[in-house]
């Protein structure tokens, strides 16, 4: 125990650059699925039905295909079939991205299309242009509805990052794997790395709270200060689940 | 630059398809453990005392919020003498449980507060009053969730490749390394995952609907 103490010391530099390449898989991950949601998500209630079609192709192709499967395709298999190699944190970011971004775009298409009708009807009455009316009307009041499942889905994105270690990205799990190595103490080990993603997923929880209660503020609902701390309630797992947003 | 070369990806099929074995009997024995330990789980998370709620929800919140490759990695590392495929079941199994408890919970709380009462009425056990009453209501209505988790489970199992558990994509690395064919090996595996995956949300899609959710 005391080993692994000193040898994490020691260490620090290393695990700080570690917990960066974790960071930054996590957010440049999570950017792109956010915009991939949005654009798959729109084009999902679009009326036309090769929008629609397109948009349902990629999803269930990006959602059916498994990530593992994306990221290894990725640094393994497509190196040798285009020519293009990508380093392992931009793998990592892409295919997370890609991922993540097929759910998310269910999350987007079920908020909107729960803003109540009368709200399309009235923004239609006031001769609003459609994208006026999308941007002003419809996705503020469907954002506060998506946060929480994004919220899940940034956990989930989080806890694929130590995917990372086996295409040899130095990301934290690869640190610590090296730690631990040296220092044969397996348990301490490997609990450190379970408490590091337990902290910056309840970090990230809690960054999701402030986000979901100034959207809530900016449309005037109730925000309680006791919802700041809570973790992901057990409503939105299972709305995730039902929705397949895994 | 040397494109897709058909005739190694005919070769690599029969040990993806034997991987694929691997893979399907994972996530049928992984599923089983959820459902069944996640059961007791949210069943414990109900219990009168603070003593085993407070602890319960605490470590379900923990298993919930940290990576699945992390916890297989470390029960490896921590029992050499176990057999790959056994940790990597039942890893899968307390991983998902911490997942299917929640659904349970949301189940359970589903049925109506009436149904309790009628039974505290009628002055059922406890024990009868789960098994008669409330537990065959909130299983029905959670079956769909559960399968959702299935499949999600069926598109996690390639983290046991890692500890070298011989499922599909182990199997599929293997031949890309021994051939120097990982687009066509990893092509394939991505495919049948497809393939197989599909049909399946469609059909859990179905029963929602059917259900009435």
């Amino acid at each position: 125990m005391s080993d692994f103490l000193s040898a994490f010391v020691d260490d620090l530099p290393q695990l700080r650059s570690g917990l960066w390449v974790t960071l930054q898989a996590t957010v440049l991950g999570a950017l792109l699925a956010l915009l991939l949601s949005f654009v798959l998500g729109l084009m999902s209630v679009s009326r036309l039905l090769v929008t629609r079609g397109v948009s349902r192709v990629v999803v269930e192709f990006f959602r059916g295909t498994s990530l593992y499967i994306q990221l290894f395709w990725l640094y393994y298999a497509m190196p040798p079939l285009t020519g293009y190699e990508l380093t392992p944190l931009l793998c990592g970011v892409v295919a997370f991205g890609l991922n993540y971004g097929a759910y998310g775009s269910e999350v987007v298409r079920g908020a909107i299309s729960s803003v109540p009708r009368a709200q399309y009807e009235a923004a239609v009455a006031l001769n609003m242009t459609p994208l006026y009316r999308m941007r002003k009307v419809i996705i503020p009041q469907a954002w506060v509805q998506m946060i929480p499942s994004f919220t899940n889905l940034l956990i989930q994105l989080l806890k694929c990052t130590p995917l990372l270690w086996l295409i040899s990205a130095a990301d934290l799990m690869t640190v610590i794997q090296q730690l631990r190595d040296r220092t044969g103490e397996t348990l301490t080990a490997y609990l450190t790395l379970l408490v590091a993603y337990f902290v910056l997923a309840y970090a990230l929880t809690l960054l999701m709270n402030l986000l979901e209660r100034s959207a809530k503020r900016r449309l005037g609902l109730p925000t309680g200060a006791g919802s700041l701390l809570r973790s992901r309630s057990a409503t939105e797992a299972v709305a995730s689940a039902a929705g397949g947003a895994r | 630059m040397n494109g897709f070369d058909w005739n190694a990806a005919r070769d690599a099929l029969p040990l993806v398809l034997e991987g694929f074995r691997v893979t399907l009997l994972a996530t049928v024995l992984g599923t089983l453990v959820a459902a069944v330990l996640g059961l007791a789980v949210a069943v414990a998370g109900r219990a009168p005392s603070r003593f085993v709620t407070v602890p319960v929800r605490i470590v379900t919140e923990f298993i919930r919020s940290t990576p699945l490759l992390v916890q297989l990695v470390g029960a490896a590392a921590l029992f050499t003498s176990v057999e790959p495929l056994t940790i990597g079941i039942a890893v899968l199994g307390v991983h998902y449980a911490a997942y299917t408890a929640e659904v349970y919970r949301a189940g359970i709380d589903g049925v109506p507060k009436g149904q309790w009462e009628a039974c505290r009425a009628l002055s059922l056990t406890p024990r009868r009053t789960w098994q008669a009453v409330i537990l065959p209501q909130a299983v029905r209505n959670v079956l769909p969730a559960l399968g959702n988790y299935a499949i999600s489970m069926f598109k996690e199992t390639p983290f046991l490749a890692v500890i070298t558990v011989q499922e599909m994509v182990f199997e599929a690395r293997k031949y890309g390394a021994d051939h120097f064919a990982y687009t066509e090996a990893f092509t394939l595996a991505g495919l049948v995952f497809l393939v197989a995956s599909y049909p399946t949300s469609l059909l859990m899609r179905k029963l929602e609907k059917r259900l009435g959710h």
